[in-house]
C-alpha cells in the first residue's frame, strides 16, 4: 500500500477481517504470527538448501530471480527454496513474518525500512559478506546498506531513479530547453501553459506520488543532510526550511495537471504519452506506460533542477531493492554464500536480463545491454553524491502513511494552510517517534 | 456490531457441562429424563465448541483490543507493549486531523441512508406490492446491487466517476483544463459521490425488507379501510405504515449498522483520502501494515465500539423486554 511501485493495487481486506479489526484489533496482532508460522519451511534444516522469502510476486521479477537462483545452484551446489508471497501481503505481514519462523533470506528495501528491522534485532548483520562484495558497489550504495549501528544488513540488487520525464519530440517541436535551475523550470512551465500544454502531469489518488515531489524540492533546497534529519524525525517540520519547501511547491502547483486527487499515476502518465503534458516527475517505471516502441524511444528525462547552488543536483532519489538475512537463519553458511553471489555483478546482470525495467545497484555490472534510458538512469545513480530512497522508505512507514499521506493531500487541496498543517504534522510526528 | 452472535451467547453459555456423576442416580427414578448420556455429550459438544470459539474469537479479542487501546505497541514482541493510559485517546481527540471528519462522515452516512434510499425503497416496495406487471423484473433489477459486493460496486462506480475517462465527465465534457470536475478527489464532492453509490445499493436492500413486511400485512386490513372509504394515501398513512412498525425497527438497525461499518466502498474508491475519512478506515490504516500503531488503532476501534454499543444496547434491551412480555 505504501510502496511506490507500479501496478499494485491494495488488496481489500475482507469484511470478516475488518469486523475483527473493529471488535478485536488484537486478533490481528496475535493471529497473524500463528498463520505465518505455518508458512515457514522445514526444508531449511539441511545444509544443501537456503530458503528465501520473496515479495517478487509479479511474473517478470519472479522469473528473473528464479534464473539467478538456478545459476547459483550450478555454481555452488546449493538449492534456493523460494517462498513467494503477494507483494502487498508480504509488506503488510512483514512484522509478524519476521517474528515467526521466517525464511533464511528475505527480499526487502534499503534505507530506514531496513534499519527499522535491524534495530528491532529481526535481522542478522552481514559484515563478513560485505568484506568480499564491498568493491562492487559505489559509496552511496554502501551507505544505504548499513544499519544505525554501522553494521551492514542489506545486499542491494536493483534500483531506479526518480526524475523529470519528457518527450524529446515535444521539446523539439516547441524549442524547449531542459531546465537546470528553478527559475528556468518555472519559466518553462509558463511557456508550456501558453502553448496549451499541461506543464506537469500529476496524479495523487494513491497518495504516494506527492511524496516524490516533496522529496525532490526538499533535498534540492535544503540538502541531503537536512532531508535525512527530517525523515528520521530529528529535524522539526515547523522549521522555516520546511516552510520554504512548501512555498516552492506552491509556486509550482498551478502548473500541475487539474484534478490530480482523483487520478492514478498511470492515467497521469497517459497524458505524457498523448503529448498533452510537457513533463512528469516520477520513477523510471513511468516507461511501462509507453507500450508503443516509438513512443518509448521518444521518452527522456532530466534530473530535477537545482534550487540551491550549495547542493546543486548532487542527490538522486533511487529506491533500492535487495536482500536481508532473518534473525536466526537455519543455514548460516549457505546464506553467506548466497548473498556473496547475489552481490556480484554477474548475478545482477543475469537478473536484469530477465527484468529490464530497473538498473543494477552494483557499479561493476555490465551496462552494454542497457537501453538508452537505462544507461542514463545508471549513470545518474552512479554519479550521485548521495542517494535517498523515497519518503516512505526513508522514514517510519506508520508516520508516512497515517500522517504524511493525508497531510500532503491536504496541502495540495489548500496550499495556503501550510502553517497550521506543519504544526499538526510536527505534533503527530513527536507522538509517533516517541513510541519507538 | 455483532448483534446476532451477541444475543446467542447467553443461551450458549447456560448449557450445563456434561453432568456425568449424577446421571445414573437420576436415570433410575423413571422416564422423566429424556436425554441419554450420549445426547447430553453431543449437546455439550455442539454448544460448547461454538461457545469456546465465540468467546475466544469475539469476546477475548474485543477485550484485548480494549486493553490495547491504553498502550502503544508496534506489534513486534509482547515486550514492546507499553502502558500509556489515556494518551491514545487524547491524541485522537486533540491532534488527529482525520478523526473528527471521520466521525462526521459516519454520521452523514447514516443521515443520508435513512433520508434518501430508505423512503425510496419503501416507495418501490409499495408499488411492487400492488402486483403490477413485470413486478418480478423490477424487483430483480432493484435488488441486484445488493447481491454484488461493495468492493465491486466501488470499482464499477470508479469507472463512472473517473475524472479523465469516466462516464459523467466524458458526457458533460468536464475533463478539460479550466472546467474540471474531480469527483473522486475534490473533498467537497467525493463523499457525496460515494454516497450515491451506497444509496444505489441501499435502496434495493430497503425495498426487499419492506416488501417482506408488506406481504405480511393481513389483506382484511386493506379491505376494511377500503370499505371505510379511505383513499390510497390515507390507507397507507393510517393503516399500512403503522403496521410496518416491526419492519421499521429492523430497517433502522440495519441502516445504523451499515453506516457504522461503511468501509469497502470508500476503501476501493479512494482509500478514505481527503473528504471521505471513515472511522473503520482509520482503524485499518493504523493497524495493518509493516510498522503498525496497534495501540492507537485499537483506541479508534474502541471509539467505534462505544458508538455501536450506544446504538445496539437500547435496541437489545427493547427487544428482550418485548420477548419477556409475550
Amino acid at each position: 500500500m505504501h510502496l511506490p511501485l507500479p501496478g499494485l493495487s491494495a488488496p481489500t481486506p475482507s469484511r470478516r477481517t475488518l469486523l475483527r479489526g473493529i471488535g478485536g484489533a488484537a486478533a490481528l496482532g496475535a493471529g497473524i504470527p500463528l498463520l505465518s508460522a505455518c508458512g515457514g519451511s522445514d526444508a531449511a534444516s539441511d545444509s544443501k538448501t537456503v530458503t528465501v522469502g520473496s515479495n517478487a510476486s509479479d511474473a517478470v521479477p519472479k522469473k528473473a530471480f528464479a534464473d539467478v537462483y538456478a545459476a547459483f545452484k550450478k555454481q555452488s551446489g546449493l538449492t534456493v527454496d523460494v517462498n513467494t508471497k503477494d507483494h502487498n501481503t508480504f509488506q503488510e505481514q512483514i512484522n509478524s513474518y519476521l517474528q515467526g519462523t521466517p525464511d533464511d533470506v528475505f527480499n526487502w528495501f534499503a534505507g530506514y525500512r531496513m534499519q527499522f528491522f535491524a534495530a528491532k534485532k529481526l535481522a542478522t548483520p552481514i559484515d563478513d559478506v560485505w568484506a568480499k562484495i564491498g568493491d562492487n558497489f559505489p559509496d552511496a550504495m554502501k551507505k544505504l546498506s548499513k544499519g544505525e549501528d554501522g553494521k551492514y544488513y542489506f545486499v542491494p540488487m536493483t534500483t531506479y531513479p526518480w526524475a523529470v520525464f519528457y518527450r524529446k519530440s515535444v521539446f523539439q517541436q516547441y524549442g524547449y530547453k531542459v531546465p537546470t535551475t528553478w527559475d528556468e523550470l518555472v519559466a518553462l512551465c509558463k511557456q508550456m501553459k501558453k502553448d496549451k500544454l499541461v506543464p506537469i502531469a500529476f496524479g495523487d489518488k494513491d497518495a504516494w506520488p506527492a511524496m516524490g515531489t516533496f522529496d525532490q524540492i526538499n533535498f534540492r533546497l535544503n540538502g541531503y543532510d537536512f532531508h535525512v534529519q527530517l525523515m528520521a524525525g530529528k529535524a522539526s517540520w515547523t522549521d522555516a526550511k520546511v516552510k520554504a519547501t512548501f512555498d516552492h511547491w506552491a509556486e509550482l502547483l498551478p502548473y500541475h495537471q487539474d484534478g490530480f486527487m482523483g487520478r492514478t499515476w498511470q492515467d497521469a502518465a497517459q497524458t505524457l504519452v498523448a503529448k498533452k503534458a510537457g513533463m512528469y516527475l516520477l520513477g523510471t517505471f513511468v516507461a511501462q506506460q509507453f507500450t508503443n516502441k516509438d513512443d518509448l524511444d521518444d521518452l527522456d528525462f532530466f534530473p530535477f533542477p537545482e534550487i540551491n547552488s550549495a547542493y546543486g543536483q548532487d542527490t538522486v532519489e533511487a529506491p533500492t531493492d535487495g536482500l536481508m538475512v532473518s534473525k536466526a537463519p537455519k543455514n548460516h553458511a549457505g546464506v553467506l554464500k548466497l548473498l556473496e553471489y547475489m552481490g556480484s555483478p554477474a548475478a545482477e546482470e543475469l537478473y536484469l536480463k530477465g527484468d529490464p525495467s530497473v538498473v543494477a545497484a552494483s557499479s561493476k555490472a555490465d551496462t552494454s545491454a542497457y537501453s538508452a534510458l537505462q544507461k542514463k538512469a545508471f549513470d545518474m545513480i552512479g554519479g550521485a553524491k548521495t542517494l535517498t530512497q523515497f519518503m516512505d522508505r526513508d522514514s517510519r512507514p506508520d508516520f508516512t502513511s497515517t500522517v504524511m499521506q493525508p497531510g500532503l493531500q491536504k496541502f495540495l487541496q489548500n496550499p495556503k494552510g501550510v502553517d497550521s498543517l506543519l504544526s499538526s504534522i510536527e505534533r503527530q510526528k513527536k507522538q509517533i517517534f516517541a513510541t519507538a | 456490531m455483532n448483534t446476532e452472535t451477541t444475543t446467542k451467547s447467553p443461551e450458549a453459555a447456560s448449557v450445563p457441562p456434561p453432568g456425568a456423576a449424577s446421571a445414573p442416580k437420576r436415570a433410575a427414578r423413571g422416564h422423566r429424563r429424556l436425554l441419554t448420556r450420549r445426547d447430553r455429550f453431543t449437546l455439550a459438544l455442539m454448544a460448547g465448541v461454538p461457545t469456546v470459539l465465540h468467546v475466544a474469537l469475539v469476546w477475548a479479542t474485543a477485550l484485548a483490543s480494549i486493553a490495547l487501546a491504553f498502550t502503544t505497541w508496534d506489534g513486534i514482541g509482547f515486550g514492546s507493549i507499553k502502558w500509556v493510559g489515556l494518551q491514545n485517546f487524547h491524541q485522537l481527540f486533540a491532534d488527529n486531523p482525520q478523526f473528527w471528519p471521520a466521525v462526521q462522515h459516519n454520521v452523514i452516512w447514516f443521515v443520508v441512508l435513512i433520508l434518501i434510499p430508505t423512503p425510496f425503497g419503501l416507495f418501490l416496495a409499495v408499488q411492487l406490492d400492488k402486483n403490477i406487471r413485470f413486478s418480478r423484473v423490477y424487483q430483480t433489477a432493484f435488488f441486484l446491487p445488493v447481491v454484488i459486493s461493495m468492493a465491486c460496486i466501488g470499482f464499477v462506480w470508479q469507472l463512472v466517476y473517473n475524472p479523465d475517462t469516466g462516464l459523467i465527465n466524458s458526457l458533460i465534457g468536464a475533463n478539460k483544463p479550466g472546467h474540471y470536475i474531480d469527483w473522486i478527489g475534490d473533498p467537497k464532492l467525493n463523499l457525496w459521490a460515494v454516497l450515491v453509490a451506497a444509496s444505489w445499493r441501499h435502496t434495493g436492500y430497503m425495498m426487499i425488507l419492506y416488501l417482506a413486511g408488506l406481504k405480511g400485512i393481513d389483506p382484511s386490513l386493506r379491505e376494511a379501510s377500503a370499505l371505510d372509504g379511505a383513499n390510497e394515501w390515507q390507507t397507507f398513512k393510517h393503516v399500512i405504515f403503522p403496521t410496518l412498525r416491526p419492519t421499521n425497527t429492523v430497517v433502522l438497525v440495519v441502516t445504523i449498522i451499515e453506516s457504522l461499518r461503511a468501509f469497502d466502498l470508500v476503501f476501493v474508491f479512494n482509500k478514505g483520502a481527503q473528504g471521505t475519512e471513515l472511522l473503520s478506515i482509520l482503524v485499518t490504516n493504523n493497524i495493518i501494515g509493516e510498522s503498525s500503531r496497534i495501540g492507537y488503532g485499537s483506541a479508534i476501534a474502541v471509539v467505534l465500539l462505544v458508538i455501536s454499543l450506544v446504538v445496539i444496547i437500547p435496541y437489545l434491551v427493547a427487544t428482550f423486554r418485548k420477548e419477556r412480555r409475550s
